[in-house]
């Protein structure tokens, strides 16, 4: 590469970097600057009095530290079943043989393209009708039907290698030893993959938990973020607050697991 | 014991919890969109009145506004997202693995929040006032203030904006996987033959980039239709006049604002019936396959 060559490219991408980082970044300047500040014209883009005062404003007049604790509950909790169960089912459809695979592999693959909010009305009403409406397990088991981490087990298991569990049959292993044993230490970067993807994609969720959840000390943070804004007074230093402190914890995820990140993509496709 | 159920046991006991989960929430209650879309169902329960709803549908001015603004949000946003993925991907090839760790890891950051967190800032930036960033921007050459989401000619334009001003991470990542894919020989032939750098692209790059293009295009398209948070948050549900209407954000305020579950299930119908539509051109078209 010549080095004006390589000069352009390095600018152009770092003007893309930048770009895109600064809604970002404008989030946390907003969020540290104080009240009286923040409706200045022009707006200040380097901040010259940081203050925690938003943080406080927002700690002691809003239950964000619960909301917080909902969303890792159930995230968390919805990431655990899938760990467990999807590697369990990505087995048995990469690996065994049984009637009716290969129908219900392609039920699972035909509905990963459903919009979710095709199913929002009748899971409401299923919900409705289990009495679990404004209740914790009235957002945590749907989120049991996600089918993505079926699929994305079942393409990594089907690239291990059979003799391992053959040699565990010939060995006198029950067919759950083999998965336990065998099977499941050989998924570790899969599995690193799902728990990501899958917390992620929870820790985010939205339209869910906002209509089956009347009360604000069961929201997770993303809904409970949503009541922050008043439809025509926005407090946007509260606003923004809010939204830093949603967005610290997945951005230290990110950081400790990048490569699990981009390695999904690879293996199991763009998921928003 | 059979021999039938000792044999195959373990499997269905494998796959048993996730299949429960899968039927009662997702496969049951995709049939029953589809049930409830022809009754004019209500909370306490609903009578079937076949295809009124989408009659209903049909001639009402704010659905169609619905349909009109999310494909257009789509058309556009799509367009934008594989041709920076592309542009940010080609850009990404020449550099060595720790500079393409690097960046691609810069494009991804911002994707890994939320809708919500994300239409939050934009909304911040995107506010009608003098102090908005955006206008701020514009007054350093002498235009505006625009009131943005504030005005029923611009508020649609301002959450287009909002999506496609942000590198698609994820495009990037298959992006550049595949054109990694692509055998350095055919490029080395190009050198000999003399094609230059456009040459090459428009004859080897984008076409061999095909099948990603195809999968990244219907993704993203099925994506930009379920387009909800940046509409409920950055315009209030709609913004004036409904200007930022959209498909999932008039789903949800037929159904949980006004009660009327199955007009809104007609809509979701809709919804899936459309992005149904984008999947069977993607798999008509991934037919005819590339060979290097």
């Amino acid at each position: 590469m010549s080095s004006i060559r390589g000069f352009v490219v390095y600018g152009l991408l770092t003007v893309a970097g930048v770009l895109s980082l600064f809604p970002l970044y404008w989030l946390f300047e907003t969020s540290l600057t104080p009240q009286q500040f923040i409706v200045k014209v022009p707006p200040e883009v380097v901040p010259r009095d940081l203050s925690l005062q938003n943080y406080q404003r927002l700690f002691a007049t809003t239950p964000v530290v619960r909301w917080l604790v909902n969303t890792l509950l159930i995230a968390g909790g919805i990431t655990l079943f899938h760990l467990l169960f999807d590697s369990m089912a990505g087995y048995a459809f990469a690996k065994r043989r049984f009637p009716g695979r290969s129908v219900l592999f392609w039920l699972v693959l035909s509905t990963l393209t459903v919009p979710a909010q095709v199913t929002l009305i009748p899971v409401f009403f299923l919900l409705k009708n289990l009495n679990l409406l404004d209740s914790y397990p009235g957002v945590i088991l749907p989120g049991f039907a996600d089918v993505f981490g079926v699929f994305l087990m079942k393409q990594y298991i089907q690239t291990l290698p059979t003799e391992l569990e053959s040699a565990g049959r010939v060995d006198g292993a029950s067919e759950w030893q083999i998965y336990q044993h065998i099977i499941l230490p050989l998924c570790t970067p899969a599995l690193a993959v799902l728990a990501i993807f899958t917390f992620q994609r929870y820790w985010n969720s939205f339209i869910l938990p906002l209509v089956v959840l009347r009360d604000s000390f069961k929201y997770p943070i993303q809904v409970g973020l949503a009541t922050l804004q008043g439809e025509f007074n926005t407090d946007y230093g509260m606003l923004m607050t809010g939204a830093a402190v949603a967005a610290i914890p997945m951005m230290l995820v990110f950081f400790a697991f990048q490569r699990y990140f981009v390695e999904g993509i690879r293996i199991g496709g763009v998921k928003g | 014991m059979t021999v039938f159920a000792r044999k195959h046991a373990w499997s269905y006991i494998f796959i048993g919890p996730t299949l429960a989960f899968f039927v009662l929430f997702t496969v049951i209650p995709v049939i029953q969109a589809f049930t409830l879309a022809l009754q004019n169902a209500t909370i306490v329960g609903g009578t079937f009145v076949g295809l009124e709803n989408f009659v209903t549908l049909a001639r009402d001015p704010i659905f169609l506004k619905a349909v009109g603004n999310t494909v257009l949000y789509a058309l556009i946003v799509v367009a934008a997202q594989i041709t920076l993925a592309l542009l940010i991907a080609g850009l990404l090839q020449p550099l060595p693995r720790t500079g393409q760790v690097f960046y691609r890891a810069l494009f991804y950051l911002p994707l890994v929040n939320s809708a919500i967190l994300v239409a939050m800032v934009w909304r911040w930036i995107f506010n009608p006032n003098p102090f908005g960033l955006a206008n701020a921007v514009l007054a350093v050459f002498g235009l505006g203030p625009h009131p943005w989401i504030g005005s029923s000619d611009e508020a649609l334009a301002a959450v287009i904006l909002s999506t496609v001003l942000i590198i698609p991470g994820g495009g990037v990542v298959l992006y550049s996987a595949a054109i990694g894919g692509i055998p350095r020989e055919l490029y080395e032939a190009a050198d000999v033959e003399g094609a230059g750098w456009y040459a090459r692209w428009r004859h080897i790059t984008i076409p061999l980039l095909r099948p990603t293009t195809l999968y990244l295009v219907v993704v993203y398209t099925i994506l930009a239709f379920q387009v909800f948070e940046r509409v409920y948050i950055m315009t209030n549900g709609g913004g004036p006049n409904n200007a930022t209407i959209t498909i999932v954000q008039l789903i949800y305020s037929t159904a949980f604002q006004f009660g009327r579950y199955g007009l809104a299930s007609a809509q979701a119908v809709v919804l899936f019936l459309m992005a149904v539509a984008v999947a069977v051109v993607q798999f008509r078209w991934l037919q005819t396959d590339v060979e290097y």
